[in-house]
């Protein structure tokens, strides 16, 4: 039987045996907990508890009134011990809340109103918005938003994205097998606000257990519009725009269009996990499941985390260093974010601890482009990675855009397979930047000289 | 603990390295240059080392002076001797194969930017400016320490029916379908054994180093397209592919990363223009030989091969040829 693709990809080493047979393990915070205010994409929020308050698990500490935004919990019962700066893991520093924990897990009511009775599809929205829902997979885009895709448009497909294309990585995984029914009736909760869609479980066939597990509770569960959809492994089949070309054969446009204009939403297995715990046991975001891997940590683990806690924590927890690494990631190899300090704090995107010795970790000066074509041939979204890369160089970005530049995601299958090392994906992150501030400055040009008109 | 790394993504990569891919390639020319010493004796090698000598010296010489980081170690100016060495007649004065080196590494090469940046092929363009600047010298074969014609001089020749007073002696005939499959027959020191070089190019195809793509149109481009217009006086048109450079130049110059096209797409139409300016010069040009203008013509036409066979990028739509070149500029 063939499998389900798409064209381009790569092949990296899986490094899934460190983890993926390690079942979920739940940890205790030790020391204080951190919340940064961002942790989504869109408006940060600001904090709605005060220094010296008592807070419980659930509690909501900081929320916005933007659209796009999500709230965010407490993950513990405490005392808010101070509103400040500190570290993020992308090495910024942010304002967080920290809270003391009691290590007494009090927890703070349901969101639900009657916690007895299940709440009405038209409150789902509202509700995962109450619950601080955003795309666990590590992109953050609040799922309310998601959720309400534009008028007029039809939503036929809700993809749960089990793929886990990203090496090292099995927390998806681990989650697939060991809570089936959590994610099946979470898409059922979803399929009910379209009536017109399918739910699709997509996941890569290096994960037989998980779909394994998934099959036999869609089976059980008995819902007609929900089947299992195995996948053929190739990186990166769980980006987006690569899963719906491969579940629906279509295309979606660059942005500003959105999956929903080709009548797809998808959302990552702990987010639809994360959806039926807020619809039917009224509780928001506060834990989530991460591997901490690689080939410099002494045991391997996933582990349940609250959110908040310091990255330090998790890895004292594996067993430590067994060798030094040279980089500790937060997320896979392949797009994760590489940390300057371990005293950071987990948040709500963090799928992963990632810690590669030199042995592993790829660190190395780049030389010239040979013009071999490679990165042509793997990029998923059939860009020339090569001539974006020396556009942005020549800092021509007129040509980087026009060589579609904007559509790039970033996957960095090109810089994985370019034989000269090019640091591809840095090109593509400064071009993505300089046009985007063009383009901002263009718009507000514009708008200063429209006003000055009416003015006058 | 060490201080940690920061840099983008991605934190892993394939070991395929530009130094790797160049060692391949040197390695795939081994057996058809072993060969050649064997058929020539040992002027051919000379005329080896003496290339590949003079080219990553004067590699590393032109970066010393111009204060660049050296970039020998990649093995790319090994491969640029090696391969000029193999479209040389063992019998070439070794001064010249060095000028020529130096002219293909710094000229062709380094002028332009050093490796990726080249719009020709540094070996091919050597060769080009010796065969032009030396043309007895480059065109004097012998096998067996006599001197004759290679088997698609002798063909043309046939094809003219002219008499043979100012080229080859009487002994010159076409050589065996045996001869010229394991390379015993008059001709440069690297082309003359057909059956090494496809075992060069096969090899470099398991490696994943090159696409059977370039090789197989070009070939058989050649081959059919010379056939049909009529050049060979009725011979079977294996000896367009056997004898020669075809092989030498298909497998190993006109699928070289920098000169070629990108695309899938683009390399088709390259290697079919290849095959059909090759068909052209061996049947009406002045050469006997067509292979090394024929790849430099599509070198030079690469880019633009490139601009129209550019890939629609996902999402985007879909637009005609036309259009699409406008798009580029």
């Amino acid at each position: 039987m063939k499998l389900p693709t798409f064209l381009g990809g790569v092949h990296p080493p899986e490094g899934k045996a460190l983890t993926e047979d390690k079942a979920i393990e739940t940890l205790l915070p030790k020391g204080d907990l951190v919340y940064p205010l961002s942790q989504h994409i869109g408006a940060p929020c600001a904090p709605v508890v005060a220094k010296g308050d008592h807070v419980k698990v659930g509690q909501k500490i900081a929320d916005t009134e933007a659209f796009v935004s999500a709230p965010i919990f407490s993950s513990v019962s405490g005392t808010v011990k101070e509103i400040g700066p500190r570290m993020t893991i992308p090495g910024s520093v942010d304002t967080c809340i920290v809270v003391e924990n009691d290590g007494q897990y009090e927890e703070a009511p349901s969101l639900l109103e009657n916690p007895d009775s299940k709440p009405r599809p038209e409150d789902y929205v509202k509700l995962i918005r109450a619950a601080g829902i955003v795309g666990m997979g590590g992109a953050c885009f609040p799922t309310h938003v998601k959720l309400s895709p534009p008028r007029g448009s039809v939503i036929r497909w809700i993809i749960v994205n089990g793929a886990e294309c990203e090496p090292y990585l099995s927390c998806d995984n681990r989650l697939m097998m060991e809570h089936p029914e959590s994610i099946v009736r979470g898409l059922e909760l979803v399929l009910e606000l379209f009536p017109d869609a399918q739910g699709v479980i997509a996941i890569e066939n290096n994960k037989p257990k998980a779909i394994e597990a998934m099959s036999a509770m869609v089976e059980k569960c008995g819902n007609e519009r929900i089947r299992v959809m195995p996948h053929k492994v190739k990186y990166p089949q769980g980006a987006e725009k690569m899963l719906i070309w491969s579940v629906t054969g279509q295309e979606t446009p660059p942005p500003p269009a959105l999956p929903a204009d080709v009548g797809c939403i998808i959302l990552n297995a702990r987010t639809t996990y994360q959806i039926w715990l807020a619809l039917t046991k009224g509780r928001p975001v506060t834990h989530r499941i991460i591997s901490v891997t690689g080939d410099a940590v002494a045991e391997p683990k996933n582990l349940e985390v609250p959110l908040g806690i310091s990255v330090q924590e998790l890895i004292d927890a594996c067993g430590s260093f067994k060798e030094d690494p040279v980089k500790v990631l937060a997320g896979g190899p392949m797009m994760g974010l590489a940390m300057r300090s371990l005293d950071v704090p987990v948040v709500k995107g963090t799928s992963g601890i990632l810690c590669l010795t030199a042995k592993s970790a790829w660190i190395v000066e780049e030389s010239a482009c040979l013009r071999c074509g490679r990165c042509v041939e793997v990029c998923p979204m059939h860009l020339e990675p090569t001539l974006l890369d020396h556009a942005v160089r020549r800092r021509d970005y007129a040509e980087f855009e026009a060589h579609g530049g904007m559509s790039c995601i970033e996957c960095g299958s090109c810089a994985y397979t370019c034989p000269a090392s090019r640091h591809l994906v840095q090109s593509y992150k400064d071009g993505k930047a300089a046009v985007t501030a063009a383009r901002r400055a263009a718009a507000a040009a514009a708008k200063a000289k429209a006003e000055k008109e009416a003015k006058e | 603990m060490n201080k940690l790394i920061v840099s983008t993504s991605p934190h892993i990569h394939s070991p395929l390295t530009t130094r790797q891919i160049m060692a391949s390639v040197i390695i795939a020319l081994v057996p058809a240059g072993v060969m050649g010493v064997w058929v020539f004796g040992l002027p051919a090698l000379w005329v080896i080392l003496t290339c590949v000598a003079a080219c990553v010296l004067s590699e590393f010489v032109w970066q010393r002076l111009n204060g660049k980081k050296t970039t020998i170690g990649d093995l790319s100016a090994a491969v640029t001797g090696l391969l000029l060495a193999y479209n040389l007649p063992p019998t070439i004065p070794l001064w010249m194969a060095v000028v020529g080196s130096v002219f293909a590494v710094i000229v062709v090469k380094q002028f332009y930017g050093g490796i990726g940046c080249n719009i020709v092929n540094p070996a091919l363009a050597g060769r080009a400016m010796m065969l032009i600047s030396w043309p007895i010298a480059m065109t004097t074969w012998t096998l067996d320490g006599i001197s004759t014609a290679t088997p698609l001089a002798v063909m043309k020749m046939g094809a003219a029916a002219t008499s043979s007073a100012t080229a080859a002696g009487p002994a010159a005939t076409i050589p065996s379908l045996w001869n010229l499959v394991t390379g015993s027959m008059a001709g440069c020191i690297g082309e003359t054994s057909a059956l090494l070089l496809l075992l060069g190019g096969l090899y470099l195809m398991w490696e994943g180093i090159i696409s059977w793509r370039i090789p197989v149109i070009y070939i058989v481009t050649t081959a059919v397209l010379a056939s049909a217009f009529g050049h060979g006086g009725g011979h079977f048109p294996h000896y367009e592919v056997l004898a020669g450079g075809l092989m030498l130049g298909a497998i190993f110059m006109a699928t070289d990363y920098t000169t070629s096209p990108m695309t899938a797409k683009g390399q088709i139409i390259y290697a079919f223009g290849c095959g059909l300016l090759t068909a052209l010069i061996r049947t009406w040009g002045g050469y006997p030989e067509g292979v090394s203008y024929s790849i430099l013509i599509m070198n030079v036409a690469v880019p633009l091969i490139d601009r129209y066979t550019a890939p629609r990028a996902m999402g985007m739509p879909v637009k005609s040829w036309l259009s699409k070149g406008e798009a580029a500029k």
